[in-house]
């Protein structure tokens, strides 16, 4: 409103500041950066606080059960809402034996989608494949657990068994007669479920290898395959060990799939054939309709053992994760 | 500032107002609890919200435990349940708790046996050796000799049952410690047993998938789901000696049955398997609405009694629709006394002459 000009030849006036000055002025604390800071702080502190929360609420709840129960729960088998007897050895065994089953199938098969689609693949076929791959993971659980009892258990029962039944029926892991739901089952369907995260995972560590390393590999006379076997593989085992227990992690939780083709039965077997159970199972089958309180409390338990056999697995992980990141240390400065 | 602080006072004064019209426009009562219920219980709720715009009943369906305690702990109006509460449940309200029967289900034995298209017929007792796992074979001479005519294969019966802790896996092992000594000895009568053979599936369809994929297999489904997914099942002897084919028609004549010398005083928590009465179908079970005896709120207490009044006369119309079977009117009657005899602080919610809206 006013004429006043504007002082627009200040800067030229003042003095140039010192380099030092320009430092403390870079340093300097603004009031902005202290709320963004609080808030970052405050954010990154919910998610431990959540674990922890979720920690202690299993504890108490659990409490009553351990109490009447103590560590004998993790050994024994039987589980009787009737007569207030609740044992969580078949539930353990059967998420790890699940688990192990699914992860065994898993993880050649999805080294191999990562190794053919960085290494061998045409170009063109690459990324249609992976993300065909990657949408494995977008279906819901319980459509893989329809398709499982439709679909795959027929399959399982009726084509494949009778197939490999007479070199494999002699084995103890292969005994007794196949009704179809069945630990089996249950191992092939968490296998494709979690197929892709690790599939996903192990490409993207097998394209973060550097070229050079490849190229080096291929100049000292090594066959294609070859290079890949003994030079990118091993150089990306960590990110690739990661990613083996991202989707174990996946397994152990899986819950409805698993209990529409795992015969949901407390019993612990060597055969993969015969039905099991796993924590997660139990936990989704029986809460809504416990009847009495000690139930509900062993429900809670059989909570807190699958949290600590997930804190177990995850610790065992990062172990061998920085064992093998290590070893790679070395062996690439050893190049 | 002067008119932000008038503004906001104006709006403060609207919502107080919209709040209170609210709050006298409609009662709201909730409900929660069995699920097997809840297709019958969430009709009532709308059906009865179309003839009395002024009440909104909200019913979910959390499972019967979970709807005990929501119950007791005072987070619901009115809970229901398909089994009825125990003594010590009861004791924590402070015996405070009525059983309102309000349908009765069924539970059938289905099974898939390649080749057998006969109608297959069973005894309590046969049924609990099969899931005992005594009975072993689909020939085995406990079940041909029930069954004279039908050839039946040497092949291994799979016995199925529920993996979720369910009301129909109580009213299945309730009939079955009625009529086996050792089944009532050994595994006895729950929600969830420990069931000493078989696999488990969840829920109905997880039961009938197994069965239906499994060539040998026997399971137990409700009426309800049976009927509406044309799922073949057996004809079970009823304590007259007859092969009972499981309608909603039998199921009636169970419950009547059960009541036909029921004390006028009964607390209804009675178990309605294997009852007397020449054409009653034996697996037949109540499922009960849980309300406080004594109510503190009148406004409320009128409209969930009316509501329920409702439920028990024109809303049984409902039952038969929805695959339920309805209560037998001597039992309606006993619960019209009881619903009367509901107060809160000590008057009567209800007149002596109700007799409905």
């Amino acid at each position: 409103m006013t004429d006043v000009p504007a002082p627009a030849l200040e800067p030229e006036v003042m003095p140039r500041p010192t380099t030092e000055e320009r430092w403390r002025a870079l340093r300097a604390v603004s009031r902005g950066d202290v709320v963004y800071r609080a808030v970052l702080t405050a954010l990154t502190l919910c998610l431990p606080a959540v674990l922890l929360l979720i920690a202690a609420t299993l504890v108490v709840d659990a409490l009553p059960g351990i109490k009447a129960m103590g560590l004998g729960f993790l050994v024994h088998s039987e589980w009787d809402a009737v007569h207030n007897r609740f044992g969580a050895l078949p539930l353990i065994v059967g998420t790890l034996y699940s688990s192990a089953i699914a992860l065994a199938i898993a993880v050649p098969m999805a080294l191999a989608c990562a190794v053919f689609l960085t290494e061998f693949a045409p170009r063109w076929l690459r990324s249609p494949v992976a993300t065909l791959v990657e949408l494995l993971a977008a279906v819901p659980s319980v459509i893989y657990g329809l398709w499982g009892i439709f679909v795959l258990i027929p399959l399982l029962r009726d084509h494949l068994w009778p197939l490999v039944r007479p070199v494999l029926g002699k084995l103890p892991i292969f005994s007794g007669v196949f009704y179809g739901p069945s630990m089996l089952a249950a191992g092939v369907i968490l296998s494709i479920m979690i197929l892709p995260y690790i599939a996903a995972v192990s490409r993207e560590v097998l394209l973060a290898v550097p070229p050079s390393q490849r190229e080096a590999g291929l100049a000292l006379g090594a066959t294609r395959w070859e290079t890949v076997w003994s030079v990118i593989l091993p150089y990306g085992r960590a990110g690739i060990m990661g990613a083996v227990i991202l989707g174990l992690g996946r397994a152990l939780g899986e819950t409805m799939a698993v209990t529409m083709v795992i015969g949901n039965n407390h019993q612990v077997a060597l055969s993969v054939l015969k039905p099991g159970y796993t924590i997660a199972s139990v936990i989704a089958n029986e809460f809504s309709e416990s009847v009495t309180k000690l139930q509900v409390s062993s429900l809670f338990y059989v909570g807190l053992v699958l949290f600590v056999i997930t804190l177990i697995v995850n610790a065992l992980a990062r172990v061998l994760v920085w064992q093998v990141a290590r070893g790679s240390g070395v062996g690439s400065t050893a190049l | 500032m002067k008119t932000l602080a008038k503004s906001l006072a104006a709006a403060a004064g609207c919502a107080l107002l919209a709040g209170s019209a609210w709050a006298q426009g409609t009662i709201r009562l909730t409900g929660s609890g069995s699920t097997f219920a809840y297709p019958l219980y969430s009709r009532w709720a709308i059906e009865y919200h179309k003839i009395h715009p002024d009440v909104e009943v909200n019913y979910q369906g959390v499972g019967s435990g979970a709807g005990i305690g929501q119950f007791s702990d005072g987070v619901t109006d009115f809970g229901a349940t398909d089994g009825p509460m125990t003594d010590a449940q009861i004791a924590k309200v402070d015996g405070n708790v009525l059983h309102l029967p309000t349908t009765i289900g069924s539970v059938m034995p289905t099974y898939n046996i390649p080749g057998v298209t006969e109608q297959l017929k069973f005894t309590g007792q046969v049924l609990a050796e099969i899931y005992l796992g005594h009975i072993t074979k689909w020939n085995d001479s406990r079940i041909t000799a029930l069954n004279p005519g039908v050839s039946l294969p040497d092949q291994d019966i799979i016995v199925v049952h529920r993996s979720d802790a369910s009301g129909t896996t109580y009213i299945w092992t309730d009939y079955l410690s009625k009529e086996s000594p050792d089944w009532a000895q050994q595994v006895g009568h729950s929600t969830s047993v420990n069931w000493p053979v078989g696999l488990a599936g969840p829920g109905n369809p997880g039961v009938t998938n197994i069965v239906k994929q499994t060539p040998g297999a026997i399971g137990y489904v409700e009426l309800i789901y049976a009927i509406q997914n044309h799922i073949p099942y057996g004809l079970v002897q009823n304590s007259a000696g007859r092969y009972i084919n499981a309608s909603l028609e039998t199921t009636t004549n169970a419950a009547a049955g059960a009541v036909a010398h029921l004390d006028p005083n009964t607390d209804f928590r009675i178990s309605i398997t294997n009852p007397g009465g020449a054409d009653a179908y034996p697996i037949a079970s109540l499922t009960w609405i849980l309300v406080h005896k004594q109510m503190t709120d009148m406004t409320k207490a009128r409209a969930l009694l009316h509501f329920l009044w409702w439920g028990l006369h024109d809303g049984q119309k409902y039952c038969t629709e929805l695959a339920y079977a309805p209560l037998p009117r001597r039992v309606v009657a006993i619960e019209e006394e009881r619903l009367k005899a509901i107060t809160v602080d000590g008057q009567p919610v209800l007149p002596r002459n109700y007799r409905g809206q």
